[in-house]
């Protein structure tokens, strides 16, 4: 186990180097370096810009030198110091800004992945076990449905619905009056009340094909041989059910966290960009938008480490619980 | 095929080739053979925009800025004459604002193959003549109704058709170049290459997609002319959208290398390249053709969503993406729905019937189901 977790984390090492480049490349990328933009801002709010000022912001960032130069500045300040510069729009340093709404983020894409396990499983039993059902024909179709309707069209829709049937926005984590409130029992309530919506819109598509593989993989086994002994010799159907073939379909089922969480983290930034959610996504936008380079690329650079770090955590998980793959 | 379904004789399955082998298993699937269908009127509609849309995408109206769909009615006067009927326009005293209203005795025939505005069919042949149209200009005709400077929503979801189904199709021939080249170099030569590129695949699909493409995509500066972003957003998505093919090639190159006809034709002192090319090629082109169709929904997806966010394809241009743009603002998706649902459904209708015929392709590639 411990020689594993060791690989693993080995293995993150050029992930890791690779996102950060990843991420300072997009800072990079907009035509025009982003001094020009600093000092035409500062000028267009109305104080005067000195040379002093100029030169510093030029040391900061290492402005002038060749790009290998300016990375190694920026990632050793992060390294070091923990800074990723400033958000050019808000003048602020991007910490101040982002920790809390990638809390967010992922907070709800792991609810997310907890509702679509927590449903998935148990349709996806039910659709292999009475297959070609009614049932299981409306569980393909809506699956299919599912698959087919990108996220932020079901948010749309939706919303819609609400605002012209029920004459209420559901945009939001929680109520308008309740932002600025204190955490209370009653806040808790009013986030339950407006969480299930992203929960569910994030959660559609995955479950969709979750579904499939759940039904797939114990399609494969409800007809094997020891399935048909352990009956004859008089189970009851259902523990037999979920003693033998479901414990052996459930294995590539937990797999699937690894592809899953990326999927959902980029589900979650378009939703939350129509809910109006105060997570990653609409900041994400504003900021790529206003070429708040900084901001953008430090919201990137963060999700997608926090995104593989969640599928190393999964990994782990399932290689605690399944032998085989601790020793392959 | 130009035989008739009642001189048809099914051929004895010893001689069926491997494409009629397909061919008929794949018939077997009704829903695949349904999403092939509409897939193929889809392209029909992408290829004759022009000439099936009853006006130019960008002609704007005021008179009918946001006037809602008409009814098509079929039938007048005990006849066959296809009509819609103007509209009235009255104000709503509670929410205060305007409303258009179905007006009877305002009635405007429908022709088909009228004469209307004047395109050039392809940007090559000039024409006059449209599919539906009302008898004279300024006549209105908007049976998906109209957007917020009055213009027709059917003829801009038409011509949204073209964009984004291409987007779909070059987008996956990029991916495919780039998978074909590097899962094949990581499935035929295997060791270090193939660790690597195996790394580069895990890597570019453990980074959460959205949040890279609008990276990228924001870094397009807004002057540049549309052709140009519309590649540029192409070649984006479709720069991340490459693994699962190039993991699929790999997978059936893995499984070809250690075949015997495979040996046989080392053997025999072939080339890797005609090798490549004259055995294994044919024998998993089936599954590449399956596995590129279950990866133009993610292309169009992927289009849909940058651009719906603004940071896509830009207004001269109309996709799917960018009509949806306009129903970023609930508040106008609550007066006029149509602005949702019209490209909406378009967006669905595709992508289900991609799924299925991939669904399809792929059972029939299949020789084991």
């Amino acid at each position: 186990m411990k020689d594993y977790i060791l690989r693993r984390l080995l293995y993150m090492v050029p992930t890791v180097l690779a996102i950060s480049v990843m991420a300072f490349t997009i800072i990079r990328l907009p035509p025009g370096d982003y001094l020009t933009t600093v000092i035409a801002e500062l000028s267009a709010s109305g104080a005067p810009v000195d040379s002093g000022t100029i030169a510093a912001l030029k040391d900061r960032y290492g402005l002038g030198d060749p790009a290998y130069l300016q990375y190694l500045k920026w990632i050793s300040r992060i390294l070091l110091h923990g800074d990723f510069g400033l958000s050019f729009e808000k003048n602020v340093p991007v910490n101040a800004l982002i920790w809390d709404r990638l809390g967010a983020t992922f907070g709800i894409s792991i609810l997310t992945l907890l509702f679509i396990w927590a449903f998935a499983f148990p349709i996806g039993i039910f659709s292999a076990v009475r297959k070609y059902s009614m049932g299981d024909y409306a569980v393909t179709f809506f699956g299919f449905l599912g698959l087919a309707t990108p996220n932020f069209l079901l948010a749309l829709m939706l919303m819609y619905v609400s605002v012209r049937y029920f004459g209420q926005s559901v945009g939001g984590l929680v109520s308008p009056d309740m932002i600025d409130a204190p955490w209370s029992g009653a806040k808790f309530v009013d986030l339950l009340a407006h969480i299930w919506l992203p929960v569910f819109v994030i959660g559609t598509s995955g479950m969709a094909a979750l579904i499939r593989i759940m039904r797939a993989n114990l399609l494969d086994e409800l007809y094997r041989p020891y399935v048909v002994t352990a009956r004859a010799k008089g189970m009851s159907e259902f523990s037999l059910l979920l003693r033998y073939p479901v414990r052996v379909a459930l294995n590539p089922f937990l797999s699937t966290v690894g592809w899953m969480l990326p999927t959902l983290v980029s589900g979650e930034i378009i939703v939350s960009v129509v809910l109006s959610l105060p997570t990653t996504g609409p900041m994400l936008l504003r900021a790529l938008l206003s070429q708040d380079m900084y901001l953008a690329g430090s919201i990137i650079m963060i999700a997608s480490l926090m995104t593989v770090l969640g599928t190393l955590l999964s990994d782990i998980l399932l290689a605690w619980v399944d032998p085989r793959i601790r020793y392959q | 095929m130009s035989v008739t379904v009642e001189e048809y004789v099914e051929p004895p399955l010893v001689l069926a080739g491997q494409w009629m082998l397909f061919w008929l298993k794949f018939r077997r699937h009704r829903v695949a053979v349904a999403g092939g269908v509409i897939i193929l009127l889809l392209y029909v509609i992408a290829a004759f925009a022009e000439f099936l849309a009853p006006l130019p995408p960008d002609l704007p109206n005021t008179r009918y800025t946001y006037a809602p769909p008409q009814a098509l009615h079929l039938f007048a006067d005990g006849g066959f004459a296809p009509h819609v009927l103007g509209y009235k326009v009255q104000v709503d005293p509670v929410a205060m604002r305007r409303v258009f209203v179905e007006d009877p005795g305002n009635r405007f025939p429908v022709r088909f193959f009228a004469e209307g505005p004047a395109y050039e069919l392809w940007g090559l042949i000039p024409l006059r003549t449209h599919l539906i149209g009302v008898d004279k200009p300024g006549q209105p005709l908007f049976l998906l109704g109209a957007d917020r400077l009055g213009r027709d929503l059917l003829s801009r979801v038409l011509y949204a058709t073209r964009i984004s189904l291409s987007i779909g199709l070059v987008g996956v021939t990029i991916s495919l170049s780039l998978g074909v080249l590097l899962g094949g170099l990581s499935g035929y030569f295997g060791g270090t290459i193939d660790t690597v590129i195996q790394r580069v695949i895990e890597f570019v699909r453990s980074v959460p997609t959205i949040p890279l493409w609008m990276g990228m995509a924001a870094a397009i500066p807004t002057a540049w002319p549309p052709l140009r972003t519309y590649f540029i957003i192409t070649v984006i998505i479709s720069l991340i959208g490459w693994t699962s093919l190039a993991r699929e090639v790999r997978g059936k190159f893995l499984v070809l290398r250690n075949e015997d006809f495979i040996t046989a034709a080392r053997l025999d002192g072939l080339s890797d390249l005609a090798i490549i090319y004259t055995h294994m090629v044919p024998s998993f082109l089936s599954h590449i053709i399956a596995a590129v169709t279950l990866a133009i929904p993610g292309m169009i997806l992927a289009e849909t969503a940058l651009s719906f966010l603004g940071i896509g394809l830009q207004p001269p241009i109309v996709s799917w993406g960018v009509l949806l743009q306009e129903s970023q603002n609930i508040r106008a998706v609550a007066s006029a729905p149509w602005l949702l649902f019209a490209p909406g459904a378009a967006v669905v209708t595709s992508v289900l019937a991609l799924n299925f015929l991939g669904d399809g392709l792929r059972d029939a590639a299949d020789p084991y189901v």
